[in-house]
């Protein structure tokens, strides 16, 4: 046998070991080594920005207003959901409410996004989950980074609102960067599930969207988390118990009011940001073996 | 379900395989443990052959009733054992065997619904086999349908580095093959507008350039040499000799049986997902010929008579989408 392998062994690689052993073997579920799969997911990173840029570039190229949609979207939306408040209340709202509402309006964006879209990933991307041979992850995770790229040019709306309503910055504005991380590790979490989910039963993705509207409406999006729990009634007690209302309750003070988030609103959403994504990652690489067979 | 439950890695890269490893400084049939020089041990044969299959089986699980896959169907018809949740199984593959050495060129050749595409991807290492073991050594790339990963809406250039970068290459290496790429599909003057903009040889010329400028080590093709006109298809070809020259490892699946015969080393000829021969190209060729020349088929056996129309509509449903 020894012969065979040096008559045949291809001349540009003398010998064999280095080439890359695969093993298949008759395991439809179960979690991979993560020691293997994560470094190989991590390879692909340069390939899900390009996917992720390529895809956002071809969603706009018929538009009249192109890549300008990326600005205008969230800003016709943050005036729909001010006119909405505005009418509810008669009015009666601070000066600054706008840039309040606008603040958790995109967060809140950004996260239901990435719900809806990696629900989505898997099935939609069918012939390259039939066809290649990459991490499953990386279908949700692409469409986690195209809402992130969405994202972005909602900040820009964000400054020139601030700018108008002569919001003021400073050091604590910093703080929104880590509620910013764990509504983002939350979101990946869940997202992974929901691409599980979708996979199992199609019509996942028909429930979502309202399950994200009324997550919005119990999230202090539309309204201020501090002004809810001073009121120590029944709410009170039970707002704090939405994970994504410590998230969006710091991100806000820290950026409209400038102030420094109590730190266990930080430490309540790093645990359910952590916990969300280790869970939902878990869910997610045990089933990806049989995707392929259920698509 | 699955007859063997293994509690590793899907893939076992070299360094992790502590059985089967070597030392750096010795070969590797050399530093086998057991030290005889008798017939190679399971373990060499894992190593020494770039492709083996070992007894696999590939299921498909279809529900009966494709609207019993949905959630409010599973809600309401909670608790109550209802026809339409029955599970059927469709066996594309039963029980194959065989071994690639390195540097060999296999060929599948197959009526519709004889198991060649499952058997690809199961090669790939997209479907899990449900029974039965594959061992690939070395980098895998596959072309089973044209252009995975390409956007029409996108230019031919994007389109090669997004499709390059499916199939595993870095940016940088991309932009190494670039005009090689562009070279060889002859799209200079194009590459710049949106694929939808492309004829179907077009788009296929320029799928076959990428997936056979990834320097693979096995490679597996499904059906692509068909694209393009006369001119491309003998350039197809001839890309395929050279990456034959180069010894490295190729499995093709065709219905071009002229093509398969001038280029294979060995030739598997499979039915209903089982291997009915295996050997030299011409020889199996002639009998596959003959065996489709006849068109009364003694199906004696009425569940794979059954099976086989599934399997031929699955064939047919899954190359629809491929293309």
């Amino acid at each position: 046998m020894s012969s065979m392998v040096d008559t045949l062994s291809p001349p540009r690689d003398p010998s064999l070991d280095h080439l890359e052993h695969h093993v298949f073997r008759s395991r439809k579920t179960g979690v991979p080594r993560l020691g293997t799969y994560l470094p190989e997911l991590w390879e692909r990173r340069e390939f899900v920005v390009e996917l992720a840029r390529c895809t956002l570039r071809a969603q706009n190229y018929t538009n009249v207003f192109g890549q300008l949609w990326l600005v205008l979207n969230p800003l016709l939306m943050g005036c729909v959901y001010f006119v909405l408040v505005d009418i509810i209340n008669n009015s009666k709202h601070a000066p600054n409410y706008f840039a309040v509402l606008l603040a958790g309006l995109f967060l809140y964006t950004f996260f239901s996004s990435m719900l809806t879209q990696s629900a989505g990933s898997i099935i939609g991307a069918s012939r390259l989950v039939l066809n290649s041979r990459l991490p499953r992850l990386v279908m949700p995770i692409t469409q986690m980074v195209i809402a992130f790229f969405r994202f972005l040019p909602s900040l820009i709306v964000l400054f020139v609102v601030h700018e108008l309503q002569h919001v003021a910055w400073g050091v604590a504005d910093f703080y929104a960067i880590p509620a910013f991380i764990e509504v983002a590790m939350f979101g990946a979490g869940l997202g992974f599930i929901c691409a599980t989910c979708q996979v199992y039963f199609r019509d996942f993705s028909n429930f979502l969207p309202f399950v994200t509207r009324i997550w919005m409406f119990l999230s202090p999006v539309l309204w201020e988390l501090q002004t809810v729990l001073s009121k120590h009634d029944l709410k009170s007690h039970i707002i704090p118990l939405n994970p994504l209302s410590p998230m969006i309750g710091a991100w806000g003070d820290a950026l409209v009011y400038n102030v420094a988030p109590p730190y266990s609103w930080l430490l309540q959403g790093l645990a359910w940001g952590l916990g969300a994504l280790v869970v939902g990652t878990l869910v997610f690489v045990r089933r990806e073996r049989e995707f392929s067979v259920r698509l | 379900m699955s007859s063997v439950s293994v509690s590793d890695s899907v893939e076992t890269p070299v360094t992790s395989d502590p059985a089967a490893e070597p030392d750096d400084s010795a070969p590797a049939t050399a530093s086998a443990t057991v030290g005889t020089e008798r017939t190679p041990t399971e373990a060499e044969l894992d190593r020494n052959m770039a492709i083996r299959v070992k007894d696999v089986s590939v299921d498909y699980r279809t529900i009966v009733n494709p609207r019993a896959n949905t959630l409010r169907h599973t809600i309401t018809n909670l608790g109550r054992k209802s026809n339409d949740r029955k599970v059927r199984y469709i066996h594309a593959v039963r029980g194959v065997s065989f071994e690639v050495p390195h540097g060999q060129v296999l060929g599948i050749i197959g009526a519709n619904g004889a198991g060649k595409s499952t058997m690809m991807r199961a090669m790939a290492g997209i479907l899990p086999p449900s029974s039965g073991e594959i061992v690939v050594n070395g980098r895998i790339s596959v072309l089973l349908a044209l252009g995975v990963g390409f956007n029409g809406q996108l230019s031919g250039r994007d389109n090669v580095i997004l499709g390059s970068m499916a199939a595993g290459l870095t940016r940088a290496q991309v932009m190494d093959r670039f005009d090689q790429i562009v070279q060889w599909a002859e799209l200079e003057d194009v590459i710049d507008l949106p694929m939808k903009a492309y004829s179907s040889g077009m788009y296929g010329r320029l799928a076959f350039a990428v997936s056979t400028h990834l320097d693979p080590d096995v490679l597996l093709v499904d059906e692509a040499l068909s694209t393009g006109d006369a001119h491309f298809r003998r350039k197809s070809y001839e890309k395929m000799q050279e990456i034959v020259g180069q010894a490295r490892t190729i499995v093709i699946v065709s219905h071009g049986i002229g093509a398969i015969k001038e280029m294979c080393d060995t030739v598997i000829w499979m039915h209903k997902g089982e291997v009915v021969k295996q050997g030299d190209p011409d020889e199996v060729a002639a009998e596959y010929l003959e065996f489709q020349g006849v068109p009364q088929v003694s199906k004696t056996d009425d569940e794979a008579l059954v099976d086989d129309d599934d399997q031929s509509q699955m064939d047919d449903s899954m190359q629809m989408e491929d293309f």
